[in-house]
């Protein structure tokens, strides 16, 4: 409750906020959808026309698209459930009573501050190198042939270094989630005698669902933009061009704005799906 | 100087109105309290003088001076908030000292004030530490020494002792009674209390639903309550109000008569009734009676100490001097 | 909840936390000290862990060759440049929504959130065209106000969920004392929402270190941070693991000093206060 006074110096005070966000959406986004229906190579020729649907058609229609969609979903995927998994069991543990359990929380944490370019970089050569890599070197040791990891493996290791990355995110998160568990009703459920594993899959998972689902929803909208790891580690070849990296290709590699421009399109749509499951969160916690 | 008139002012939330057109005037110096229960628009009303929020309509005038579109800085009034409104990131002294470091005010003129309000509120050996350390009387002194050295045409207080222990209020409220003796301000004082109300007011303004019910001397209302609600809200225990048969007695629709107004006998008066609690409080008996026929249970308050227990019958005679005559609207009839 | 646990339990606990904790830590760990090392025993079969001859060198030459330096001012510049420039927009439009909220105000947050989820792959090409015309192209001043409008949906965010923490009743008090709007934020909710402020700038300070996609994309030489001066050695030239872990080093380590600062605020702005 306010007066007309602050009424509207507050919305003096919010206006250049929105401004510059409502800009920042809409300007490119308006360019963007601009462009897709154009046939436009700057280094070819500039502006050739409107192209109708044309370049929708062919984002969808070229052989690079639906191996691009495949290795997007995988890597997302890979990279979910093997965060989510072992974020829940390192929250799990991480929330048991021991000796320098800060320590062990920073050790943890660690990776999420990696810059994404120095941990692609990191496990590319110094674990991932089939020559001189330590996985190398482990793989002589137990007298098996070394792995091209990047090549052979390209999606496996690629999901690797953003686990890595992202497990740290999940556990936080998760960790947070078990702690404002109420210890009150899992010692209610030891007294109702259910056992350790009853417990965990009728009151610990059950508890951990919003965060849970809150964890896939940001980890999805972040992991679909992925790009330094895959620039740095196999600049998208050996089936590791994701949809974000085909994009990239089209508008600065191949300079073809109109088509990169409606992938782009199909991009945001896509975003703008899961965005939509973590607003509805999101907004009914605003309410509370 | 500390006039206060509000002029037609009502208050929109939305569509709710919370404060219809209400017409009120606070003489400068005086002790106005608005009491009321808790929802009746007692603090809307409060936040609309200070400024807090904006009125719907009518007028507000500071001094004679329209202020309706003042915002609060430029009223020249001072508050004290329920919960105190400390700021936590500065001291005692700075906290003190904010409204005149707002206003400007030469540095030393500043010190001196505020080692005179230090010293008025035994404030003198806090003045260092932050309102974290403090205790909750000491924080409403500090409270109450922001508000005093800006020297304000008027004091507005929102419940200010709600969050305070029963012993402590009590001094608190002798301390700012004290302090209105000695500023001869005016203040505007918010409860829901009516006990406070009826000790530190010059005048009290009782408010239901936004309506003003009464306004007058603390011992208007006690004696010449405009209608049941006011009857009923002020004094403690509350006035036993009778209607139906023993009402048309009087030729009245309802009539009411305080517990201390009521005569006890074990053989003899004009109602009879069964005891239920009785509660002793040493100087005074407050006695619940039951099966008295007169509709709701009856309360007496008699001085001193009486031997009665629970079950024993017991005999009613009001003192006729101080029945309360109201009509079929709950309205008082002379 | 309290109870006894057995000492056994315990050491078993810590066992296994510590053994995970380290191997997550594992890949900075080996890298902290491959940088000590010389080429050579950097690639040694079988590894060598702790026991070699520790050495700057490789320090020395980062340093030397490739204009560290640059970077990290780089760095330093893009990420504070636009975390200040986004508290400056954020805090007023914060405090309005946490303090004279409209009818309208949740839907304003989270169409700020949804401006967060627009990839950025979708609106490369018309940043990258207006960068150009604009001549923003690899300046400093551009990524500023690139990775400042990203981060911005956060910093709202994150602040409006402190501010709201802090009781109205104060700064109406403020008002009552003669504050006006400028002294009211820079006397009374500034100071008390310091701690809130201060890790909303750590978090934004990290996020804006570690972007890589504007970085790359929209740098060459000059305005390059370090991202992209890790970046330029993806493509290997000779023995160079222990130059590699000496640059990664250097560009992770004041970062992971802050982060672990900031680990404690972290779950709320990374969740937008729906994880608390």
């Amino acid at each position: 409750m306010a007066t007309q006074h602050s009424r509207s110096a507050a919305r003096m005070m919010l206006a250049p906020a929105v401004v510059l966000l409502l800009g920042w959406m809409l300007v490119p986004l308006i360019m963007t959808l601009y462009f897709s229906f154009k046939k436009y190579l700057p280094l070819r020729g500039g502006d050739l026309g409107w192209a109708g649907f044309d370049n929708y058609v062919r984002f969808v229609t070229s052989s690079a698209f639906w191996p691009s969609v495949q290795a997007t979903l995988i890597i997302v995927g890979g990279t979910l459930l093997i965060t989510v998994v072992f974020g829940v069991l390192l929250g799990l543990l991480l929330n048991q009573p021991m000796w320098g359990q800060g320590v062990v929380r920073i050790l943890v944490i660690a990776p999420f501050f990696v810059m994404p370019t120095v941990s692609a970089l990191v496990w590319k050569n110094m674990f991932m190198d089939p020559v001189n890599g330590l996985f190398a070197h482990l793989w002589k040791f137990f007298g098996a042939e070394p792995v091209v990891w990047l090549s052979d493996a390209s999606l496996f290791s690629i999901i690797t270094i953003v686990s890595w990355q992202w497990l740290p995110f999940a556990t936080l998160i998760l960790l947070t989630a078990i702690q404002s568990l109420d210890g009150e009703q899992l010692e209610a459920s030891e007294m109702d005698g259910a056992p350790v594993l009853k417990r965990f899959y009728y009151i610990v998972l059950p508890h951990l669902g919003r965060a849970i689902t809150i964890v896939i929803l940001i980890e999805t909208i972040f992991l679909l933009s992925i790009f330094a790891e895959i620039f740095v580690t196999t600049g998208g070849a050996f089936g590791s061009r994701t949809l974000t990296y085909l994009i990239f290709q089209r508008v600065l590699e191949s300079q073809n704005v109109g088509l990169g421009s409606a992938g782009g399109v199909y991009a945001i749509i896509l975003a703008n799906i899961v965005a939509i499951f973590l607003m509805r969160i999101v907004g009914k916690n605003l309410d509370a | 100087m500390g006039q206060i008139q509000l002029n037609q002012v009502t208050k929109s939330f939305g569509d709710v109105q919370v404060i219809p057109p209400l017409d009120l005037t606070i003489e400068d110096g005086e002790f106005t309290v608005f009491v009321g229960p808790s929802g009746c628009g007692k603090s809307t009303l409060l936040r609309l003088i200070a400024g807090l929020e904006d009125i719907t309509s009518g007028h507000i005038a500071i001094d004679g001076a329209d202020a309706t579109n003042l915002p609060p800085a430029k009223r020249g009034l001072a508050m004290v908030f329920q919960s105190y409104a400390l700021y936590p990131h500065m001291s005692v002294r700075k906290n003190i000292a904010f409204p005149m470091r707002m206003a400007k005010m030469p540095e030393d003129e500043q010190n001196r004030r505020i080692e005179a309000a230090a010293k008025a509120l035994n404030l003198t050996d806090y003045l260092d530490r932050r309102p974290g350390q403090l205790s909750g009387g000491q924080r409403q002194r500090v409270a109450i020494g922001r508000a005093i050295v800006r020297e304000p045409s008027a004091f507005l207080f929102d419940e200010p002792l709600s969050n305070l222990d029963a012993a402590l209020r009590v001094g608190m409220r002798l301390e700012i009674s004290e302090m209105h003796e000695r500023l001869k301000a005016t203040m505007i004082y918010v409860t829901h209390d009516q006990v406070e109300a009826m000790t530190m007011a010059d005048k009290i303004v009782v408010l239901r639903a936004g309506f003003i019910e009464q306004v007058g001397s603390p011992l208007e209302l006690y004696h010449k309550p405009r209608n049941t609600f006011v009857a009923g809200f002020i004094g403690s225990p509350k006035m036993n109000l009778i209607e139906g048969p023993e009402a048309q007695k009087h030729g009245v629709h309802t009539i009411g008569i305080r517990p201390e107004h009521v005569q006890v006998s074990k053989t003899e008066g004009t109602w009879k009734g069964t005891v239920g609690v009785a509660e002793h409080l040493g100087s005074d008996t407050y006695i619940h009676v039951h099966e008295t026929g007169l509709g709701d249970l009856f309360t007496v308050r008699i001085s001193g100490d009486i031997p009665v227990r629970h079950g024993d019958t017991i005999f009613l005679t009001p003192d006729m001097e101080q029945l309360h005559k109201f009509d079929e609207n709950g309205l008082r009839l002379p | 909840m309290a109870r006894a646990v057995t000492q056994q339990r315990k050491i078993i606990n810590t066992t296994a936390a510590w053994a995970v904790g380290l191997l997550i830590f594992f890949p900075i760990l080996w890298t902290i000290l491959t940088s000590f090392k010389t080429e050579a025993t950097a690639i040694a079969d079988p590894p060598v862990f702790l026991a070699f001859d520790w050495t700057l060198e490789n320090y020395g030459v980062v340093l030397e060759r490739s204009n560290y330096a640059r970077f990290l001012w780089n760095s330093i510049i893009i990420a504070g440049g636009s975390t200040i420039l986004g508290l400056i927009i954020a805090v007023p439009a914060a405090w309005s929504m946490a303090f004279v909220p409209s009818r309208k105000t949740k839907d304003i947050l989270l169409w700020m959130l949804s401006t967060k989820m627009l990839p950025a792959v979708g609106v490369l090409y018309p940043i990258y065209l207006i960068f150009i015309k604009m001549g923003l192209l690899d300046t400093r001043a551009g990524l500023i106000i690139v990775l400042m409008l990203m981060n911005l949906p956060i910093i709202v965010w994150m602040l409006y969920t402190y501010f709201k923490e802090i009781p109205g009743e104060i700064l109406e008090a403020g008002r009552m004392d003669g504050a006006g709007l400028k002294d009211e934020i820079l006397f009374i909710l500034t100071p008390m929402a310091i701690p809130g402020i201060a890790s909303t700038m750590l978090l934004n300070f990290i996020l804006a270190w570690n972007e890589a996609f504007w970085t790359l994309n929209l740098t060459a030489a000059k305005a390059a941070p370090l991202t992209a001066f890790i970046a330029s050695y993806s493509s290997p030239e000779g023995l160079f693991f222990a130059k590699l872990s000496a640059a990664s080093t250097m560009a992770i380590a004041p970062i992971l000093i802050l982060g672990w600062f900031s680990q404690k605020q972290l779950v709320s702005g990374l969740t937008f206060g729906a994880v608390k």
